[in-house]
């Protein structure tokens, strides 16, 4: 099993009346909301917490992109992502990752993760969502219905421009590139390749395609994961390839004390504020017209984002939160149970621990993530023997002799 | 009203649903982001005085092809080739909103072509100070009041015939219907519905009529003046009590209107 410790990195300071007061978290809530001297607190205390769970055993460490909102405040994730390749030495950057239809060129990706895996001495997940509806189209003005032929250009060029030893000519719809030169070259090449997904059999296909990474990022639990996750599973069967588990990954809120009573006393107002304000997306900036392919509306697949309006989060307690596995939270006890449950349920090889979540405080932030690292994590690291707990081509290859980095006063 | 098909060599695929009612001239009508209305009350008037020929764009109705059309160049070449195949003596070319954007494209390029023309609240154009309301991040049950004057009246023409938003079955055929219909009206209208129309307006020689509803509430009528000093030989005729659906909302003014300046 791989854990990522992973950071939305929300706004923490979202008035009580939020909701009331606006109609959204994304796109059109106003910026004088935000307090740049309070987020250089934020900032530090977040990319802090990072670096405290390398130190306690995660395997990765985790940031995304998103724009113009206060549910998450890294526009860059690259620049988050190397300010840790400086101060981190083994885990993994999972970079998840940079929305590459948004990007004039996309070789601008190409050589920003190039210099991640670089300076990390190969220690880059890279991560190729499309992006939400909210961020690609309303934020960031790309066309809905042009999203995912931009993106899947975007992708090959990035392939590309990764893979060539000599300049190279790109005559793509969407960029024309007369001269395609990356330089610098990861050192892993290509590094591994995750893909944000939420149930579109044309994203099961690429990632079986390109051997990447299926991830599943969801905030209504595993119960729900279920059925989607089955989707994709059959269709490796049917395309008749491995499955191995680390072909798919799950995101998941947990929130770790000594007790489950203790857990809802010190987590409870941080996992509302979570639901209640981080997820209060605007139903009309969920999911532009669009966006989404005919074939996987039919589905009858939504968004995590529309299903998150759809929910009745305000009325929802910690006690269905917790039953219904929204979030995986109690004893360490009960939250190994439960994460066995779901790692065996999902088949996945890699989980993304939300153990931030919402508005929580530095110290009950480290509490949680050391007791899942103590307690919980040893217990599930032995949950894929077959794969000897490992697959070689959906993790990091770091360099054997990295230069060690050095502060300025030594 | 009855429909008839055309199949376009490009963009491969393409199969053009035409709507036709009525005698007389001929005239073209092309619709707006929203398509037709079910018995479209416009068309239902236009057809009492003339031959209406109204094709949906691909994305709309049973016309498809919709992946092969991306931008307006795109938009505007495919629908001069369907008013190509359409074969009509000196039509009158009636676009409304996104179909009147279409159709000044379309008189700008091939002006020695297009000689009667109708922009009915037709999109295009941007003011900062006057910004086109988004319809993209709307919510079905804003639309009526965004698009009508009366709200309740425009509620009523929106979902006659169209089953109940409760079933699950129905919601999801909405969706797919939404989706590919905004989805193409996005190629032209997303997110500000500007493709530098106003740098070839001036191209425009057809004799035009404008036509504002005098409440728009999703393109201010102001707009109608900033077509009017473009487009050399243009009238403005404002609609008292109407809004952006002005063609469905008073259709007996609009047929007035046609009629008085053709």
């Amino acid at each position: 099993m791989k854990f990522t410790w992973f950071h939305l990195m929300p706004w923490p300071h979202m008035p009580d009346d939020f909701r009331q007061k606006h109609r959204s978290v994304w796109v059109d809530l106003p910026s004088k909301m935000y307090e740049p001297e309070l987020g250089h607190i934020a900032y530090h205390q977040y990319l802090d917490q990072l670096e405290y769970a390398e130190r306690v055993g995660f395997d990765g460490i985790g940031v995304n992109e998103h724009h113009a909102n206060a549910y998450g405040l890294m526009p860059s994730p690259n620049i988050m992502a190397a300010t840790l390749t400086r101060r981190t030495s083994k885990a993994a950057l999972v970079v998840l990752g940079n929305s590459i239809a948004l990007y004039n060129p996309p070789v601008r990706v190409a050589e920003e993760m190039a210099m991640l895996d670089v300076l990390s001495g190969g220690r880059l997940v890279a991560g190729f969502p499309v992006g939400t509806s909210m961020d690609t189209n309303y934020a960031y003005g790309t066309v809905p219905a042009l999203t995912r032929e931009k993106y899947a250009e975007a992708h090959d060029l990035i392939r590309k421009a990764w893979a060539a030893d000599e300049p190279f000519a790109f005559n793509g719809r969407y960029t024309k590139l007369r001269y395609v030169n990356c330089w610098p070259k990861p050192v892993q090449n290509p590094p591994p390749i995750f893909i944000p997904g939420g149930g579109s059999v044309e994203t099961y296909d690429f990632c079986i395609d390109n051997t990447y990474s299926y991830s599943y990022l969801s905030y209504s639990g595993y119960l729900r994961a279920k059925l989607l996750m089955e989707g994709y599973w059959k269709r490796i069967e049917e395309r008749k390839v491995d499955p191995s588990p680390y072909r798919a990954g799950f995101a998941q809120v947990i929130c770790v004390a000594d007790t489950d009573a203790e857990a809802e006393r010190l987590y409870g107002p941080h996992v509302n504020y979570f639901y209640n304000r981080c997820l209060h997306v605007y139903p009309g900036f969920a999911d532009a017209p669009g966006y989404r392919t005919v074939k996987t509306i039919q589905t009858g697949a939504l968004s995590q984002f529309t299903q998150a309006a759809a929910r009745d989060y305000p009325n929802m307690t910690w006690k269905d939160l917790v039953d219904g596995r929204y979030i995986v939270a109690g004893s360490p006890e009960t939250v190994r149970q439960q994460m066995e449950e779901l790692i065996k349920t999902l088949r996945v090889g890699n989980v993304f621990c939300l153990l931030h979540v919402g508005n929580m405080p530095d110290d009950k932030v480290r509490h949680s993530t050391r007791l899942f690292a103590e307690k919980v994590m040893p217990h599930l690291r032995n949950l894929w023997p077959e794969y000897d707990n490992h697959d070689d081509r959906f993790w990091i290859h770091p360099m054997h002799e990295p230069v060690p980095t050095r502060i300025a006063a030594e | 009203m009855k429909s008839k098909f055309l199949t376009l060599k490009r963009p491969a695929g393409t199969r053009v649903e035409v709507v036709e009612a009525g005698k007389g001239r001929d005239l073209v009508f092309l619709h707006g982001a929203g398509g037709h209305l079910q018995d479209d009350p416009f068309l239902a008037a236009l057809a009492t005085k003339y031959r209406v020929v109204a094709p949906l764009l691909p994305g709309y109705g049973r016309s498809t092809g919709e992946d092969g059309l991306r931008d307006m160049l795109d938009v505007a070449l495919h629908a001069l080739d369907v008013l190509e195949r359409l074969k009509l003596r000196s039509p009158i070319v009636v676009g409304h909103s996104m179909g009147g954007m279409i159709a000044a494209e379309m008189a700008a390029i091939a002006h020695t072509e297009i000689a009667k023309l109708c922009l009915v609240a037709p999109a295009g154009l941007w003011r900062d100070d006057q910004p086109v309301v988004d319809i993209f991040s709307k919510l079905p049950f804003e639309l009526p009041g965004l698009l009508f004057h009366d709200a309740e009246k425009g509620q009523r023409l929106m979902t006659a015939g169209r089953g109940n938003m409760e079933d699950p079955e129905f919601l999801k055929q909405f969706l797919v219907m939404n989706a590919r219909r905004l989805g193409m009206a996005g190629k032209l209208l997303f997110p500000i519905p500007d493709r530098g129309l106003s740098e070839r307006l001036h191209r425009i020689t057809a004799k035009t009529l404008i036509v504002w509803g005098a409440e728009d509430a999703l393109i201010p009528a102001t707009y109608g003046a900033a077509f009017r000093s473009a487009i050399s030989k243009s009238r403005l005729v404002k609609v008292p009590k109407a809004g952006h659906a002005v063609g469905q909302e008073k259709p007996e003014a609009v047929l007035k209107a046609i009629r008085d300046f053709f």
